[in-house]
């Protein structure tokens, strides 16, 4: 344990940045300064000094937290304490175990995947440089074209609206002299987009691919896509898939989910994601799009509700199910008979050639 | 710049000598953001009491408080400034029925028409250019990326330029607020120039005192028993929009309003709607209320 007051401090700011907090280090400068303004004698002092400044949303409170007593609960062995609180998927997917396999896998041995499926749907990890190479430039072949809105603000065009302000602005330019009309019209800007997309058991084959889709489409948006998993839980990964590789934005978005290939209760994450961030605006307006086989654990009839309460704040929702695209498919099982009726489109995704017609209705929407 | 507080608790003391009552980590946060003259930046559930912190703060110090509500579009001339274009032109034609043709040069019209007359001072402007104030961005999330850069620059710098007139430099910098609902990330540059606070619904006991501070007409048992149901609500029930503490007080008003005194099944059904917006939640609270009100 290091021993002057700044070495401690600079010491938990490394713990942080070990804990996944985005430390930087103007960040841990303004906190060393927060905390002896209000004096490190006081243990409390210390501790708002430092979720003022390395905290930027309430997820990472918890880490915080968990850290900071970590750091400054005395240590009766005497001996340092690794302060590392990395994210670990492992243990907490442990959590339900045996959930999303049985009469899942079933479902799943339908699926004849030609040589190139396979290779679409293998583990980042284990991919060769060629098969990488490949995969990216498949990804890469998909045009995305964002969905748009009529913006407040307006832009030259057209005969139709006289733009007054500027109009009067030219005749000032003038001295007064009337001229010619200026018209307006109002300007087109990007819709936002959400995508869910399902990581339980049964998905596994595609999670792979749907979140190499999402990467594609965060980068080539402006900022108005966000894109969170399902499973036994919610999670955000739209700040892990804006890295530009998306190998590694893969791995990242790996690790902070940590339900990965569990069971599904759509009905209550969906519910968690309206109550979170759909409902106070994210949804509001926007393209939503669940990617999902529609297996749910949980009761079909909460699943209902809460696709009534997306559908009334959305613009659009799509569901992109890799089943559709199959022979003798029908949206019989509990959670997507549930959900059909607030869907304005279901839709494949099981192949290349989907996910560009999924991209299509997107753009269209 | 405010000098004369020095502690974490003299925040919170004029805090509650105006009505609010802040919890500690509220108060050290302020305090910082005062003395080390770094913008606030507050997240929070709805009705948890952002938007009146920076309205307390401002009445506690004596300042006024400026407001820039955000929506989507917003943009520089609706934040910081703007020219009057019909005077200007009103300016142009006075100058031309009273002065003969020729009698001023060009360059001196176009001057006196960017003149600190017919500038339209928005928000932020007026923030920088009268002394001391309290600023707050409410819903920063509701505007868009590009607004939220050039914000970026105006609070690091505390100044802006206008190019018909120059820099514009805030002798007192203004105490900045931000409140977001977290409808979309805010940028990370953003953030690291902010302090952050995430404001949580308060205690049962600090609840009760907000009522009583805020609506001094509500008796202790009635604040106790309308804080009582509400926890409740917010903790256990479920609902679609869990009342804030807004709710609380809209609620405790309401009672009020009607004569009661007391919170029973027949009061607490005909005002429930001060506290429930939804018609899905107002069903299942009416169907509850029986057991809520017994606890």
């Amino acid at each position: 344990m290091p021993n002057s007051p700044e070495a401690l401090l600079v010491g938990f700011a490394h713990a942080l940045s070990a804990a996944g907090l985005p430390v930087t280090s103007d960040r841990t400068h303004t906190f060393i300064d927060a905390a002896s303004r209000l004096g490190i004698g006081r243990r409390d002092h210390v501790y708002w000094a430092g979720r003022a400044t390395f905290c930027s949303c309430p997820d990472d409170i918890a880490g915080f937290s968990r850290t900071f007593d970590a750091w400054f609960t005395p240590d009766e062995s005497g001996g340092s304490r690794p302060a590392h609180e990395a994210p670990s998927t492992v243990t907490q997917a442990a959590l339900e175990p045996g959930d999303g396999t049985g009469e899942d896998d079933d479902a799943l041995a339908a699926t004849v995947a030609s040589a190139e499926e396979t290779l679409r749907h293998r583990d980042v990890a284990t991919l060769s440089q060629a098969e990488k190479v490949l995969l990216d430039r498949q990804f890469r072949s998909l045009t995305v074209r964002a969905p748009t809105r009529r913006a407040r603000r307006t832009e030259p065009y057209g005969h139709a609206r006289i733009d007054t302000v500027r109009t009067m602005r030219d005749q000032l330019r003038r001295a007064g002299e009337p001229g010619p009309l200026r018209f307006q019209r109002n300007r087109i800007r990007q819709r936002r987009l959400v995508l869910l997309i399902d990581v339980s058991g049964s998905m596994k084959n595609y999670a792979d691919s749907l979140l190499r889709l999402a990467h594609r489409v965060v980068h080539s948006t402006e900022h108005t896509t966000e894109v969170f998993t399902l499973g036994t839980r919610l999670t955000r990964v739209t700040r892990a898939l804006r890295t530009i590789d998306p190998d590694r934005a893969l791995l990242l978005a790996g690790e902070a989910v940590p339900d990965w290939s569990g069971g599904t209760r759509l009905g209550d994450v969906l519910g968690a994601f309206l109550d979170l961030w759909g409902q106070r605006g994210m949804a509001r307006g926007a393209v939503v799009v669940i990617a999902s086989d529609g297996w749910e654990r949980g009761d079909p009839e909460l699943l209902a509700d809460q696709m009534r309460r997306l559908s009334s704040v959305a613009r659009k929702v799509f569901w992109s199910n890799p089943h559709r695209g199959k022979a003798g498919f029908t949206p019989t099982q509990g959670g997507m008979a549930a959900a059909l009726p607030h869907v304005d489109s279901l839709v494949a995704g099981h192949s290349l050639a989907a996910f560009a017609e999924l991209l299509e209705m997107i753009a269209d929407a | 710049m405010v000098t004369d507080i020095s502690t974490t608790e003299e925040v919170a003391e004029r805090l509650r000598s105006v009505g609010y009552l802040s919890d500690d980590g509220l108060a050290t946060v302020a305090y910082l953001a005062l003395s080390m003259h770094r913008p606030l930046l507050l997240e929070g559930d709805p009705g948890t009491g952002k938007t009146s912190l920076a309205e307390a703060l401002a009445d506690s110090l004596g300042r006024p408080l400026i407001r820039l509500q955000c929506y989507e579009g917003i943009d520089v001339s609706q934040a910081l400034y703007d020219w009057d274009f019909t005077k200007q032109i009103l300016h142009l034609r006075t100058l031309e029925a009273t002065s003969a043709a020729g009698a001023h040069a060009p360059e001196d019209v176009e001057r006196s028409l960017f003149d600190e007359r017919f500038l339209l001072a928005r928000p932020i402007l007026q923030a920088l250019r009268d002394g001391p104030s309290v600023l707050l961005i409410d819903e920063i999330d509701r505007a868009d990326d590009e607004f939220e850069a050039f914000l970026l620059e105006v609070l690091s710098t505390n100044q802006v330029s206008i190019p018909e007139l120059g820099t514009i430099r805030a002798a007192h910098p203004p105490v900045v607020v931000l409140t977001s609902n977290r409808t979309r990330e805010l940028h990370d540059a953003l953030k690291r120039r902010c302090l952050y606070h995430w404001i949580d619904h308060p205690s049962f006991e600090r609840e009760v005192a907000i009522v009583r501070a805020r609506l001094p007409g509500v008796p202790q048992r009635l604040a106790e028993q309308v804080v009582g149901v509400v926890q409740r609500l917010r903790n256990e029930e479920n609902l679609l929009k869990p009342p804030g503490v807004a709710e609380t007080l809209d609620w405790s008003r309401a009672l009020v309003q009607l004569g009661h005194t007391d919170l029973d099944l027949a009061s607490a059904a005909a005002s429930i709607g001060a506290v429930c917006k939804y018609r899905e939640d107002l069903d299942r609270v009416r169907d509850s209320l029986n057991r809520l009100l017994a606890a």
